[in-house]
């Protein structure tokens, strides 16, 4: 039977081996894989400005981007091309709060250099690489 | 209770039942939001609630380990705590800062990432505070009469949760970085640290509660935490695959997260195996039910719910759903929140000498809670599939789905009742045990359960 001394080998032996593997993926990650997949150079002021207005207002909160976030408002990592830039704009600034489909979004007073961080910052996620996400329907309700 | 200061457990427990009846207040907010009920929107809107209802959750699940390191470290140890006036300290600085990021974000003061909303000046505070916490339970251990591998797995376990937290302080301008490093927090911590004081607590609870010989309950916590590493590190691929990562992650992230239900099952085997082993004489069955459920519940939550939907070609569907809420429901419930409830149960008679063993309201909390949140994580899967075919599979429009789904947050907020239902008994039961006293000191002796043969 296995003693409590080869248990403890197991685990600290365990431990050891997967973190290292796992640091080794994540510095490969966050130096080659991520900065490639997500355009990193492409991330000027205006995009820098838009993250940091999605973090200050706790988007993330109602919205999901990446499939993060919670689950109250629609996804949001496809939706420049999804819906453009003169639709976003309308629902960053709608006066009374933008609330299309009966439930409401918070009413905000963003600047017009604001919003325009905003939609760059959704230009930018618009064009990332996300091995496939959000996927394709696979039964569109068109191919009916 | 072995010692009088083992006593100071029991300001985290009452801190903790307050804050559980608070994120539930917000759980209920939310849900009446997402059937259309959404009144408190001017006030409370739904980012308010929710980063609320998450943050109350870590708080009172945190609060709950440290009175259960309180309790317990001194107790293995076999030594007073090292200092209690620091230790009281130490619960009002983290009630504080508790207390103020709670009020911070009804007024918007917040970081928007999801679980880890707390705003960098207050993270500051939180490292002070843990810091402080780590350095009173290692110096209680150092200078204790025995270390054991049961507490030092609890200590460890929270070692590491305080030094996962640092990476997920840090800003970065590339999204995908940012969420990189916020799983490095939420990941590894609930499939990974954090399994190791669960590992800790309820290796304490099953050697007072069965008196089966430590040496082979020890033998069992190293394979259980060491199953839970070898799965759970690389298993945080299964948040890489659509966040901007390699696509090494897909395969990585799905082999190794699909083995992370074995590290629950074998809490499950460990828990129960023991139970049988022992001699059953102890009087605590409330707290032997909850310890059992605990590796129980566990496995389901955590284990089968989380493989449902982890593998890349079914997450590539589910990814950021309410098939995700059903999951995080019943594996924090489970896991985290039913192992708070355990040790409360074994500790509270202990301190308070009053024997609350067994009686109704105990019995009547542990069904309701249990059988309410399992209803509630099947009106969670309902409303979660539906989402899924409806908008992923057949390509409708988010809110036009959300329109859809009332019903499945009526039947929620059903289950949700009878589950606060159990809750409301639960603190009744921990209402009635009254403060701690030294009258109870050494009180345990009589337990035949604990003369081990
Ligand atoms: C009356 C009880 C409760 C109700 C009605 C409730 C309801 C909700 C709702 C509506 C959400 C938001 C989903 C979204 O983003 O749209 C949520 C999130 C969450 N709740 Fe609860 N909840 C309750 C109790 C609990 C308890 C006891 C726990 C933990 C043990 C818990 C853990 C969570 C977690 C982890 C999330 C985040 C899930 C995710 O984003 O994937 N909740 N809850
Ligand atoms: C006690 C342990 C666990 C707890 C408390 C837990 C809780 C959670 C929570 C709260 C989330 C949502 C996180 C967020 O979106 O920020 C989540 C996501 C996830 N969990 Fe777990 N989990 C546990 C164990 C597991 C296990 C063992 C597996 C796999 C077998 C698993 C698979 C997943 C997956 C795949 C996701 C991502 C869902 C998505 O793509 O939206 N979890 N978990
Ligand atoms: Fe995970």
């Amino acid at each position: 039977m296995l003693s409590k001394k080869q248990a403890k080998i197991f685990f600290l032996g365990g431990t050891i081996v997967f973190m290292l593997i796992f640091i080794g993926m994540s510095v490969h990650s966050l130096t080659v894989g991520i900065p490639e997949q997500t355009n990193a150079s492409e991330i000027n002021d205006q995009v820098k400005l838009g993250k940091r207005l999605w973090d200050r207002n706790n988007c993330m909160g109602c919205h999901t981007i990446m499939g993060e976030g919670a689950y109250y408002a629609p996804e949001l990592t496809r939706v420049y091309s999804r819906r453009g830039e003169t639709y976003i704009q309308a629902v960053l600034t709608a006066p009374e709060g933008w609330g299309f489909r009966g439930r409401k979004m918070v009413k905000y007073d963003f600047t017009d250099e604001e919003v325009a961080g905003l939609i760059a910052f959704f230009k930018w996620m618009d064009k990332t690489d996300l091995n496939g996400f959000p996927a394709e329907p696979s039964l569109p309700v068109s191919s009916r | 209770m072995k010692y009088s200061s083992q006593k100071i457990a029991y300001y985290f427990f009452s801190f903790s039942m307050l804050l559980l009846v608070l994120q539930i207040t917000y759980g209920f907010i939310m849900a009446f939001a997402h059937m259309g009920y959404d009144g408190l929107h001017s006030i409370i809107p739904f980012n308010a609630a929710v980063t609320i209802h998450k943050n109350l959750l870590v708080v009172w699940i945190l609060s709950g380990f440290m009175g259960a390191a309180y309790y317990i470290i001194p107790d293995e140890a076999d030594n007073e705590l090292w200092s209690v006036p620091l230790a009281k300290l130490q619960f009002w600085s983290f009630a504080i800062v508790g207390v103020v990021a709670v009020a911070g974000f009804h007024v918007g003061w917040w970081e928007g990432r999801k679980f880890l909303e707390i705003p960098r000046p207050l993270d500051f505070l939180v490292a002070g505070n843990v810091i402080l916490f780590l350095f009173i339970i290692l110096m209680t251990l150092i200078k204790g009469k025995q270390q054991t591998t049961t507490s030092w797995v609890l200590t460890m376990g929270l070692v590491f949760a305080a030094l996962l937290y640092l990476p997920g302080m840090i800003y970065f301008d590339n999204l995908s970085v940012d969420s990189f490093f916020r799983w490095w927090v939420v990941h590894l911590w609930v499939e990974g640290v954090w399994e190791l004081i669960m590992g800790g607590i309820l290796a304490y609870l099953l050697i007072r509660l069965t008196g089966v010989d430590r040496e082979v309950i020890e033998k069992w916590l190293y394979v259980v935490v060491g199953l839970t590493f070898l799965s759970g590190i690389l298993g945080t691929g299964h948040h890489y695959y659509y966040t901007g990562g390699p696509d090494y992650w897909l395969m990585i992230g799905g082999i190794f997260s699909a083995m992370e239900p074995l590290a629950f099952l074998a809490m499950t085997v460990f828990a129960v195996q023991m139970y049988r082993k022992g001699n059953k004489k102890h009087p605590n069955k409330l707290a032997l039910y909850w310890t059992l459920s605990t590796a129980i519940v566990s496995f389901l939550g955590a284990g089968l719910l989380g493989l449902a939907h982890t593998l890349p070609g079914v997450n590539l569907y589910t990814h950021g759903t309410l098939v995700t809420a059903m999951h995080g429901h019943l594996a924090f419930w489970g896991a985290y929140a039913s192992l708070v409830f355990a040790i409360i149960s074994y500790s509270m008679p202990l301190m308070s000498g009053r024997n609350i063993f067994d009686n109704k309201i105990g019995h009547l909390a542990f069904w309701c809670s249990n059988i309410g949140m399992v209803a509630m994580t099947a009106a969670f899967a309902a409303a979660g599939v539906a989402q899924v075919y409806l908008e992923r599979i057949a390509g409708f429009e988010f809110m036009v789905v959300a329109n859809e789904l009332h019903a499945h947050f009526f039947v929620l907020i059903l289950a949700a009742t009878l589950f606060t239902t159990g809750i409301t008994f639960f603190i009744v039961n921990f209402i009635k045990f009254g403060k701690p006293t030294d009258e109870a000191l050494q009180t345990e002796e009589q337990f035949e359960a604990l003369k081990t043969a």
